[in-house]
C-alpha cells in the first residue's frame, strides 16, 4: 500500500473499528473437496442482486408506474435514453440468472446437507430469500404493463385467491381491489422497489452474518472420510475465484443483453382476449404446467386445483422447516429420504418446465441426472461401508 | 525492464480499469436524459377578450412554459414570458402598483417588461400580440 492509502486505512480503522470484519478476512477459510464448486453460487446470486439494485435504481429515474404511462415510459427508455435498452435488458436478464443461481444454491445446500445444526436459521433465511426473489420476479413482471404480464398477473393472483379461507383477502390484498388494474400496478411497484428490497436487504445481512459466524459447511459425505478436509483462505484465494466467476457472469449478462435485448411486448388491453402464446416466466412454468394437467371438477367441496395449490404450499412449508424436521442427518450424518425428496423436487421442476415448453430432451436429461445422482449416492454409501 | 510480476500486476490493473470504464460509461450516459422535442409552436390562442376584462391579466400556456398577457389600457394588450429572469418563478400582475411582480424574491418589472426593482437581472422576454375579433393570439416576437 502506498503511504497515503495506509494512512487513510489506519484513520478509518481507528474510527470505524471493523475488527469483526478484519477477523473474518484474516481467518475465514473455505473447505476444498470435490463438491467445492457449489460454494460459488451463493456469492453469484449476491452479485446478480447488486446488479439488480443498481440497474433497478437507474430504471426508476425514467419509469412511470401508471396504466397510462408505464408502457410508454419503458418504450422511452428502450428507444430514447442513452443505453436505456442496455440497462433494462441487463435488469431483466440478471433477474432471470439470479433466480437460476438462487435455485442452484438452494439445491446444492439441500443435497450437501448444509442445513444441519447450527445452520438452521441460515437455511430458513435463505429459503425466505428465494421466495422473495420469486416475489421480485412476479411483481417486476407486471411493471411494463404489457399483455403477457397483465394476464400472468391475473392468473397468478387468482391462484392466490383460490386458497381456502384467506384467499379472498389475499386476492384483494395483492390486486389492491377486485381486478388487476392501475391500483395493482401501483401496489406491485411499491412491493418491487420498496417493501421487498427492505425485507431482502435485512435477510441478506442476517444470512451473510450467519454464514460468517458458522463458516462453510462440509458435506457429511466428505466428513465421513475421516481425514481433515483441505482448506483454502477465503481472502484472497477463494475471493479471487469468486471475482473471476463474477466477471464471467458479467460477460454472459452483457452478451445476452446486447444480443437479445429484452422485449417490451404490446401494451396491455384489459378488454382483449388472452394472447395464444400466454405463459408465465420460466421459473413458474413447472407450477403452471402442473396446474394445467389437473382435470377440472371438485372433491369434498374444493376445486381439484386447490389441492395442488395447497400441496405446493405444504411442500414450501416443509422445505422451510427442513432443518427442524430432518433429525436423522444429525444422528447418522445421512438422510437418504431428504436426498431422494431433493432429487425428486429437482426432477419435477426441470421435467415439468420442459413439458411446459414442449421440449422433451430436458426430461431425459433430468432422468439421467437423477439416475446418476442415485448411483453416486449408492457408490458413496457402499464405499463408506467398505471403509468401516 | 519490468519484471514478470510487475507486468502481470499492471495487466490486471488495466483489465479492471477497462472493465470499470465500460460499466461506468453507459451508466453516466443513461443518467443524462435525452432531449425531448419541445412544443415550439410559434403562435397560440392565449385568451379571449372577455377573459381579460375582469382582472386585466392572465397566465397562459405557451408551449411548456407560462406566458403572461396584460391589458395595459382598454383594448391594448401586451404579452411576456411569465418566467422570472432571476430564478424561474412564475410572475403575476400586481394591480395596485401597476407592475409585474415575482413573489419568490420580490422582483418587479414594469409594463414594458423591464426589471425595475428587486433581484431580476434581465427584462422579461416580450411576445407579439394579435387581436382577431374576440381571440387574442400571442406569437414569438
Amino acid at each position: 500500500m502506498t503511504p497515503v492509502a495506509s494512512r487513510v486505512a489506519g484513520w478509518l480503522r481507528d474510527r470505524v473499528g471493523l475488527s469483526g470484519l478484519e477477523h473474518v478476512v484474516q481467518t475465514k477459510t473455505v473447505p476444498v473437496h470435490r463438491h467445492s464448486a457449489w460454494y460459488y453460487f451463493g456469492g453469484m446470486t449476491l452479485f446478480f442482486f447488486t446488479i439488480q439494485v443498481t440497474t433497478g435504481i437507474l430504471l426508476m429515474l425514467y419509469y412511470k408506474p401508471s396504466v397510462q404511462e408505464a408502457h410508454e415510459s419503458i418504450q422511452f427508455i428502450m428507444t430514447q435514453v442513452s443505453f436505456g435498452w442496455l440497462i433494462r435488458s441487463i435488469h431483466s436478464w440478471s433477474a432471470n440468472l439470479m433466480v437460476a443461481t438462487a435455485f442452484i444454491h438452494l439445491f446444492s445446500v439441500l443435497l450437501m446437507k448444509a442445513y444441519r445444526p447450527p445452520r438452521e436459521l441460515t437455511w430458513m433465511s435463505g429459503f425466505v430469500l428465494l421466495v422473495l426473489v420469486l416475489g421480485f420476479g412476479f411483481s417486476g413482471y407486471l411493471l411494463p404493463w404489457n399483455k403477457l404480464a397483465y394476464f400472468a398477473t391475473r392468473v397468478g393472483t387468482d391462484i392466490a385467491g383460490s386458497v381456502p379461507v384467506v384467499g379472498g383477502f389475499l386476492l384483494r390484498f395483492l390486486r389492491g381491489g377486485d381486478h388487476v388494474s392501475g391500483s395493482t400496478l401501483s401496489r406491485f411497484y411499491g412491493w418491487h422497489v420498496a417493501i421487498l428490497p427492505a425485507i431482502t436487504t435485512f435477510l441478506i445481512v442476517l444470512h451473510l452474518v450467519l454464514v460468517q459466524r458458522h463458516g462453510m459447511s462440509i458435506p457429511p459425505s466428505e466428513e465421513r472420510h475421516g481425514v481433515p478436509v483441505r482448506r483454502m483462505r477465503f481472502v484472497p484465494d477463494f475471493l479471487l475465484r469468486d471475482v473471476f466467476g463474477w466477471i464471467l457472469a458479467l460477460g454472459v449478462l452483457a452478451a445476452l443483453a446486447a444480443l437479445f435485448p429484452w422485449e417490451l411486448g404490446e401494451k396491455a388491453d384489459p378488454f382483449a382476449p388472452a394472447p395464444p402464446d400466454i405463459r408465465p416466466e420460466w421459473y413458474f412454468m413447472a407450477m403452471f404446467q402442473a396446474l394445467r394437467l389437473i382435470p377440472g371438477g371438485s372433491l369434498f367441496g374444493l376445486e381439484n386445483e386447490t389441492y395442488l395449490i395447497l400441496g405446493f404450499g405444504a411442500v414450501g412449508l416443509l422445505a422451510f422447516l427442513l432443518p427442524l424436521i430432518d433429525r436423522r442427518v444429525v444422528r447418522e450424518g445421512r438422510s437418504p429420504l431428504v436426498t431422494l425428496a431433493g432429487v425428486f423436487g429437482l426432477a419435477f421442476l426441470v421435467g415439468f418446465t420442459a413439458i411446459g415448453y414442449r421440449a422433451w430432451w430436458p426430461v431425459w436429461a433430468t432422468l439421467l441426472i437423477a439416475a446418476g445422482g442415485w448411483m453416486a449416492g449408492r457408490m458413496a454409501v457402499s464405499r463408506q461401508e467398505g471403509n468401516s | 525492464m519490468t519484471s514478470r510480476r510487475g507486468f502481470l500486476e499492471r495487466f490486471v490493473q488495466l483489465t479492471f480499469g477497462a472493465l470499470g470504464a465500460v460499466v461506468v460509461y453507459p451508466v453516466l450516459r443513461f443518467l443524462s436524459p435525452p432531449h425531448v422535442a419541445e412544443d415550439r409552436s410559434a403562435r397560440v390562442l392565449a385568451a379571449k377578450v372577455a377573459d381579460l376584462s375582469r382582472d386585466g391579466w392572465k397566465i397562459f400556456p405557451f408551449g411548456s412554459e407560462p406566458g403572461i398577457l396584460v391589458e395595459v389600457a382598454p383594448g391594448e394588450y401586451r404579452a411576456f414570458s411569465a418566467t422570472c429572469t432571476h430564478l424561474e418563478c412564475t410572475v403575476q400582475m400586481e394591480k395596485a402598483s401597476h407592475r409585474i411582480w415575482c413573489a419568490c424574491h420580490n422582483g418587479y418589472y414594469d409594463l414594458e417588461g423591464r426589471n425595475v426593482a428587486g433581484p431580476p437581472p434581465r427584462p422579461l422576454t416580450r411576445f407579439t400580440v394579435h387581436v382577431e375579433g374576440e381571440d387574442i393570439y400571442v406569437s414569438r416576437a
